[in-house]
């Protein structure tokens, strides 16, 4: 070590005097006209998971949503025709990148199959039951025949209604039999299926992987809109 | 080292099946035995869970284990008593856990640790997030209550997979001796192929007593475990055209980069091309940093020229790396300028926190060759790399050593790697002591550079420097540099060192602070040293020799290079009290979440 090393300390110009670059990143890493806020608006989407049928998959899959803080709004579980596996719906509300995230996210554990985001028209269903007052049961059947509500229970001042169909139908349903006073309501959250031929979670294990590169991949031409945002 | 390290005493096993007893004591068997080894080749076969066990490990080559006895562990002890496997007896199991993430950082294939159920799975969990964190090869054997006992709060009982399912690469539970051997191979396939990681097999006591005659499976992921060696040949071609077209183009050389063994390649293709080399802290030894393309790290505490290149680059490529914000600092203003190309095995890396214009999802070295390939011309940056050296004297890393106050921890890490080769390997803790050794120690070669980058585990170092050891050429050094913070944390495995006559060389920067959260607490917090003020430390060359080993201390400049030099030369575990000015700190420095661009060089530009 030279003794004009030692003499010396750190030194350059201090950061008022150096240059900055142009560009500038939003919060999610994506390069953006620093004039313009641009960032992903957060939608909500239903992820299909096919899962080894096995004990603690299920704390593995909610342990990864909780643990990166990925906002979750429902998840069910349910066997499949195979014995072996079950399926995982997930519905989730996150920007685009936090979905992508999420995804590959789900592929990196061992007992998950495959992976896939379901297109906007695939089958959703919810399921709830309604236990309503009914001191007014001739009331209580005019609205539970407006939702095609089925009776399960009726006691002398309870009625119990099974409801199915999308979230929104539920929705309306609980709000007009609200009228009559609600007790108790149980939701399963939401299960879904593709439509037609079209297969929900594949079921070829080796193209879980090539699947999640592939989709890695597809970024490249993925486009991302900048907008000005309102606030 | 000792041959066998901690022979195990047979014990008087109540529980033992008497059948098993009278089993191996037939003269059939027996004969059997006596057949067997005759034939070097054939080795015994397996009778039980335990057997298996071990000879999962065996095939898979393992030579060393580190590790701590217990009672659920035991048959799997008793079974590594025949074994040839090395058995090293840590004084902890976090030191047990650490010893074989250095272990499978030095050596490039998992370290094995073991340890009982209960206390000891759960000391293991601080290495295995580490290892988690920094994506090393580790496999962890932990014992189990027995079956039946399993979910009833049993005498050392815990949810150990569930506990460290966060934490590893993956676990499992064994259920079936004739399978337990085929889960350790498993786990230690997943724990090497692709990205790398910590695995877990807890293993309950009856599964491994119980009586098996299947031989494990040769260490194999499982099928549904698939990787992607080759990226899209297309995104090459446009990252190449990219990189051909670049004015101010960067290698950002990440951890990944090292143990995929892509060093290589990436020098050939920075050299080539003059390309300016940046790394980040686990990239350290990936490309050496006395090359005139060698940036040094970019970072928090990086170089300022590191910072200046990554900042005003127009083309970074990004290889094994997952851009910790450690290294980005604030995202918006990470590489500004750049376009992105991205290499990495694991595709949920792919624009985790930066967006890759160009994603290139495959192992390292496949994937640099693959660009190397598409690559027709180098780009033009005369300009650029000209403005790369000129950062590098505007900002060069100096510091005052002035005669009239206490040694500076700089010159100290410069004294250890002038007083070593250049394989030496250099473990830390974690604080500013593991700044200064990444700032002012020069690594020319990967798996050199031993630290817990991603976790920040104080206490890393003197059990890290036990695993590097063992791992380690017998003509590499082995240097821990340590605060004295972290060396106070996990200081028993002297014991081990001492025992194993390890020879390794640890100096500890005492500074009688807990110094990093010292100097934040005078840049962030007025000042008030809240449970900062280490006042108390004991001498820990004494300490040393307390322990079995050789003892030294510094005090001035006039005793630096003498006493390094004598410690390191000592044949065995030595420790240096290095008293260094408490008042030193670590710069430059970007605060957290900060512009890289924007690094301050002393406390009033923070
Ligand atoms: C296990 C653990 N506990 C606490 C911290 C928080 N921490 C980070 S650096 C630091 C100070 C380290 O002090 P020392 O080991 O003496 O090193 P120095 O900074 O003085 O070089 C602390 C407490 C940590 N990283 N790890």
């Amino acid at each position: 070590m030279t003794d004009e090393k030692r003499q010396q300390g750190l030194e350059g110009p201090p950061p008022e005097e150096r240059r900055t670059p142009a560009g500038r990143r939003n919060k999610q890493g994506i390069r953006i006209d620093p004039e313009v806020e641009a960032t992903h608006k957060p939608r909500r989407t239903v992820i299909s998971a096919l899962v080894e049928h096995e004990p603690g998959v299920l704390a593995e899959v909610s342990g990864l949503f909780s643990r990166r803080q990925f906002n979750i709004e429902s998840l069910t579980v349910g066997p499949t025709k195979d014995d072996d596996r079950a399926r995982i719906t997930v519905v989730v509300e996150e920007p685009d990148p936090g979905i992508d995230q999420i995804k590959k996210q789900l592929r990196k554990l061992l007992p998950v199959i495959s992976v896939r985001e379901l297109e906007p028209d695939a089958m959703r269903r919810e399921l709830a039951l309604v236990k309503v007052d009914a001191h007014d049961p001739a009331a209580v059947s005019a609205v539970a025949e407006m939702y095609d509500a089925k009776t399960v229970d009726s006691s002398p001042e309870t009625a119990t209604f099974e409801i199915t169909g999308a979230r929104q139908k539920i929705n309306a349903a609980v709000e007009t039999f609200s009228q009559f006073g609600i007790r108790e309501i149980s939701r399963t959250g939401l299960t879904a299926l593709a439509r037609g031929t079209d297969e929900t979670a594949a079921a070829p294990s080796t193209d879980a992987t090539a699947s999640a590169a592939d989709e890695a991949n597809q970024q490249q031409t993925q486009q991302y809109t900048q907008t000005t945002t309102d606030d | 080292m000792s041959e066998r390290a901690a022979k195990i005493t047979p014990t008087d096993d109540d529980e033992q099946p008497d059948d098993q007893i009278t089993d191996s004591a037939t003269p059939d068997a027996a004969a059997e035995t006596e057949t067997e080894a005759d034939s070097e080749s054939t080795p015994k076969p397996v009778t039980n869970g335990a057997e298996s066990v071990i000879r999962a490990l065996e095939n898979a080559g393992v030579e060393y284990a580190f590790g701590v006895q217990g009672g659920a562990i035991m048959p799997v002890y008793d079974a590594l008593y025949d074994s040839d496997i090395t058995h090293i007896t840590m004084a902890h199991e976090q030191g047990a856990s650490h010893a074989a993430d250095a272990y499978g950082i030095v050596a490039g294939k998992p370290g094995i640790c073991l340890a009982t159920s209960g206390p000891g799975a759960t000391n293991l969990v601080t290495g295995l997030a580490d290892a988690d964190m920094d994506s090393d090869p580790m496999v962890a054997l932990t014992g189990q209550v027995p079956t039946e006992f399993v979910g009833n709060d049993a005498f050392q009982e815990t949810d150990t997979t569930g506990v460290t399912t966060p934490v590893t690469k993956n676990n499992s539970f064994a259920t079936d001796p004739d399978r337990v051997g085929t889960d350790v191979s498993e786990a230690f396939a997943l724990a090497s192929e692709g990205r790398p990681g910590p695995t877990l097999v807890d293993l309950p006591k009856d599964i491994t007593k119980s009586e098996t005659d299947v031989e494990p499976d040769a260490p194999k992921t499982p099928d549904t475990y698939t990787v992607q060696e080759e990226a899209d040949p297309e995104i090459v071609e446009a990252a190449a055209e990219r990189i051909e077209n670049s004015e101010r183009p960067a290698l950002l050389l990440g951890g990944g980069v090292i143990k995929a063994e892509a060093s290589e390649v990436c020098r050939e293709f920075a050299i080539e091309h003059e390309i300016p080399v940046i790394t980040t802290m686990p990239g350290l030894g990936s490309f050496p940093e006395d090359h005139e393309l060698s940036m040094e790290m970019a970072g928090m505490h990086g170089t300022g020229y590191a910072n200046m290149a990554v900042t005003h680059c127009d083309t970074l490529i990004g290889i094994g790396t997952r851009f910790d914000d450690r290294l980005t600092g604030g995202i918006e203003t990470f590489a500004p300028d750049a376009e992105l190309i991205h290499i990495d095995i694991d595709p949920a890396e792919i624009s985790k926190n930066i967006h890759a214009d160009y994603p290139l999802v495959g192992d390292a070295a496949t994937v640099v060759e693959q660009l190397q390939e598409a690559v027709d011309a180098s780009p033009q940056a005369t300009k650029w790399r000209a403005q790369c050296q000129q950062w590098k004297s505007d900002y060069s890393m100096a510091y005052d050593t002035p005669e009239d106050e206490p040694v500076q921890p700089q010159f100290v890490v410069e004294a250890l790697d002038e007083a070593t080769s250049d394989n030496a390997i250099v473990t830390t803790g974690v604080g500013q002591h593991q700044m200064w050794a990444c700032q002012y120690w020069t690594y020319t070669e990967p798996r050199t550079w031993v630290s817990s980058h991603g976790l920040g585990t104080m206490g890393y170092g003197l059990p890290a420097a036990i695993g590097a050891r063992v791992a380690a050429d017998d003509d590499q050094e082995v240097v821990c540099i340590d605060g004295d913070g972290s060396f106070l944390m996990t200081l028993q495995g002297l014991s081990v060192a001492v025992r194993e006559d390890l020879d390794i060389t640890v100096a500890v920067l005492n500074n009688e602070y807990i110094g990093m959260v010292r100097q934040w607490q005078d840049a962030f917090f007025d000042g008030r040293h809240s449970a900062s003020d280490y006042g108390w430390m004991p001498e820990f060359d004494k300490l040393a020799e307390a322990f079995g080993a050789q003892g030294f201390r510094i005090d001035e400049y006039d005793d630096v290079a003498d006493t390094i030099q004598d410690a390191i030369a000592y044949d065995g575990p030595s420790v240096i009290d290095v008293h260094i000015d408490p008042q030193a700190n670590v710069y430059p420095m970007v605060p957290s979440g900060g512009d890289n661009g924007q690094f301050a060089l002393t406390e009033d530009q923070l």
